[in-house]
């Protein structure tokens, strides 16, 4: 099957009388990075939730390898193979730091409602969180309460528990936001590393990490998705720089 | 609690129980087995009764309201209506059904589960207020139900039965208090052990994410509603259980046993004990049953003390007993419990004797307004005065004064006491 990992039709989506997403058309590819970027304000989180399943959109449909999912609740989006981070951090933050990965695995490796197995006596699942702790760099941090983690590697965990049960499409809202410069290499470092070969969607203010990390960008602004192609081609872009970079530039100056 | 011990499961599980986990249990079974040599009186074997089936009733509440972040008010209900069944068919045994008395625990479970998968199945649905709301209405419809449906549940006067009647189990007809304690804590024990294991679950690990972040655990693939529903109906069945139990040891049931006043009650007794911990509520249920047993032999106030107890608790302990306990885990760790012991020492005595002043300044007040047509004469702690006059008062108040400022004046070195034992010499 040749279906695009994620396709948007004609996706909409209001609050009353506030159009915060009028139409947007998209469709990325297996195996893709992709970005999308836009001022404050231009429905970046919106599109992230409307895909995502928090929101229902208004009309159009969000298609997962061809397959509609729009309407559909998030945790059964999330079986279909779509896993997402989330813009303020979001973790358990009274469990510990292995808890929390071993919570991502446990619905992909079959344990689901089970109350007739013990936690903790899963070697195959004890063994695949190790893996990706150390995947995260937080096998030192294994047993810590994931609340009292530094922020970076509160995020690295977030990252964790995102890629943990295995999704093929992977959403990424911010990764890198309120990071120093060396926390934000190795983030993205980490992003490349877990999303291998993996469909990856990514909402980023830092456009050093977009255009480092993203096979295609696509630039929204007011709802709409005004250009949509290679990182070369989205910085020629006039209309870009006219609706976006210009904005940024202001907002810099201000 | 060896039977399991044994049992070889799939998927990578070597066993269910280990030796150091078994340890505990072993001697809490010990330790209840032996109890009745202690205390051998009727009542206050009914005392143990009564506390027994509170913890268990407790422990299924905090399946909830510590596990799941579920606030009921009106967990009374899956109680009662266990109970309720369990002594129909009580009476239906009597009748000539077979049924041996240990396994009508079974039943009311049961139907403790049935109601609790229905009303569950809308109730759950969101967590917070809505859960709240819902479990107060629900609460208060079954009470008005227990009033008018009088078929089943006997009005005013509730349903009575006869636990004596059913098949002999190895010679034994539950004819005794003793005999029935030891189904008491038969059950006690079972229902704890599985409602730990329970805890213990993947189901189980997944109700505390959903309880501190719902929204994360639906985009782990966990719909929400779900994993609240199956803890609910697991808290249902064991509430259940607790209503069963009380129907074999008091053999009457009455609308106060799903009224909104139990659900009440047992929020209470939950979070007094502490429903962040496995073993709060049974902390709480064994400190409740106390205050409401053999303090209110005493006094007439012991329900007012339970509230003041409750208001504090909130105030100054939310994390309830089982709490307090629990923030000397990092001062023991760190071998410096002993700093505590000669300021918590200095501080016993005017505690006591605060708490027990402004307790005879209550109960001296209550006895002026509440004597009994114009009797003056009350004793008090053993010492008999005249509650008419004003000395006694006086004198009451007089110690609590002292007493309050005695403690004022030791709590700043309780405090740098308690910050010294917190802190490792070199601080990482």
């Amino acid at each position: 099957m040749n279906a695009p990992a994620i396709e948007l039709r004609n996706l909409e989506k209001s609050f009353g009388l506030a159009r915060i997403i009028q139409g947007v058309n998209l469709k990325i590819a297996k195996g893709e990075r992709h970005a999308v970027i836009g001022p404050n304000g231009a429905g970046k989180s919106t599109l992230f939730n409307l895909i995502t399943g928090r929101f229902a959109p208004t009309s159009g449909g969000v298609f997962l390898h061809g397959e509609d999912v729009s309407g559909l609740k998030p945790f059964e989006i999330n079986r279909r193979g779509l896993s997402r981070s989330f813009q303020v951090t979001n973790i358990f933050s009274n469990m510990t730091v292995f808890e929390n990965i071993r919570c991502g695995l446990l619905w992909t490796m079959g344990y689901r409602y089970s109350f007739w197995h013990m936690i903790g006596r899963q070697a195959d699942v004890t063994e695949k969180a190790d893996e990706i702790l150390a995947q995260i760099n937080l096998t030192q941090r294994r047993n810590e309460l994931a609340g009292t983690l530094a922020y970076a590697e509160q995020r690295a965990l977030e990252i964790g528990i995102t890629i943990a049960g295995g999704a093929d499409i992977i959403l990424l809202d911010e990764p890198c936001a309120g990071m120093s410069h060396s926390e934000t290499d190795l983030i993205v470092d980490l992003i490349r590393k877990v999303t291998e070969d993996k469909t990856l969607l990514i909402v980023e203010h830092d456009m050093g990490v977009i255009f480092d990390l993203a096979d295609r960008i696509s630039v929204l602004v007011y709802g709409e998705v005004i250009e949509s192609d290679t990182p070369d081609v989205v910085r020629a872009s006039a209309r870009v720089k006219e609706a976006y970079l210009g904005a940024s530039l202001e907002e810099e100056a201000m | 609690m060896s039977l399991a011990s044994k049992t070889p499961l799939t998927a990578g599980t070597s066993r269910l129980i280990s030796l150091s986990n078994t340890m505990p249990w072993a001697f809490a079974a010990l330790f209840l087995l032996c109890l009745p040599f202690v205390f051998q009186s009727n009542s206050a074997l009914t005392i143990m009764n009564q506390m027994a089936i509170t913890i268990v009733f407790a422990l299924s509440y905090n399946m909830l309201l510590g596990q799941g972040g579920m606030l009921s008010f009106g967990h009374a209900v899956y109680m009662g209506l266990g109970g309720f069944f369990a002594m129909h068919v009580m009476n239906m045994v009597e009748g000539g059904l077979w049924l041996p008395l240990p396994l009508l625990p079974i039943v009311g479970g049961l139907f403790g589960l049935i109601f609790a998968f229905l009303i569950g199945s809308f109730s759950t649905r969101r967590a917070g207020t809505v859960f709240a709301m819902i479990s107060l209405g629900v609460g208060e419809l079954i009470a008005a139900c227990s009033v008018i449906i009088v078929v089943f549940f006997g009005g005013e006067e509730g349903i009575s039965g006869d636990r004596t009647m059913g098949p002999p189990v190895f010679g034994y007809e539950f004819l005794t208090q003793q005999e029935v304690y030891y189904l008491t804590i038969f059950w006690l024990l079972l229902a704890t052990l599985l409602m730990y294991l329970f805890s213990r679950t993947p189901i189980g690990r997944i109700t505390n994410a959903v309880r501190d972040n719902e929204e994360r655990a639906e985009f782990l693939g966990y719909s929400q509603r779900n994993v609240r529903w199956i803890s609910f109906c697991a808290s249902g069945f064991f509430a259940g259980v607790a209503g069963s139990l009380f129907a074999i040891n008091f053999e009457i049931l009455t609308e106060e046993n799903l009224n909104l006043a139990t659900s009440g009650s047992i929020l209470l007794v939950t979070f007094i004990g502490g429903a962040g911990f496995f073993v709060g509520p049974i902390i709480g249920a064994v400190v409740f049953t106390l205050l409401q047993t053999v303090l209110g032999l005493h006094t007439e106030l012991w329900s007012l003390y339970l509230g003041i107890l409750f208001v504090s608790c909130v105030m100054f302990f939310p994390s309830g007993f089982a709490g307090l306990v629990a923030m000397h885990r990092r001062p023991f760790a760190l071998g410096k419990l002993h700093l505590l012991i000669k300021p918590y020492l200095k501080a016993a005595i005017p505690v006591v004797t605060s708490v027990l002043s402004l307790a005879a300044i209550l109960e001296i007040l209550f006895h002026k307004r509440h004597g009994y047509g114009g009797d003056h004469e009350m004793v008090l702690y053993g010492i008999a005065f005249d509650s008419s006059g004003y000395q006694a008062i006086a004198m009451a108040a007089v110690i609590a004064a002292i007493s309050l400022f005695l403690v004022s004046r030791i709590l700043p070195e309780i405090r740098a006491a308690w910050d010294s034992a917190n802190h490792a010499e070199s601080r990482t």
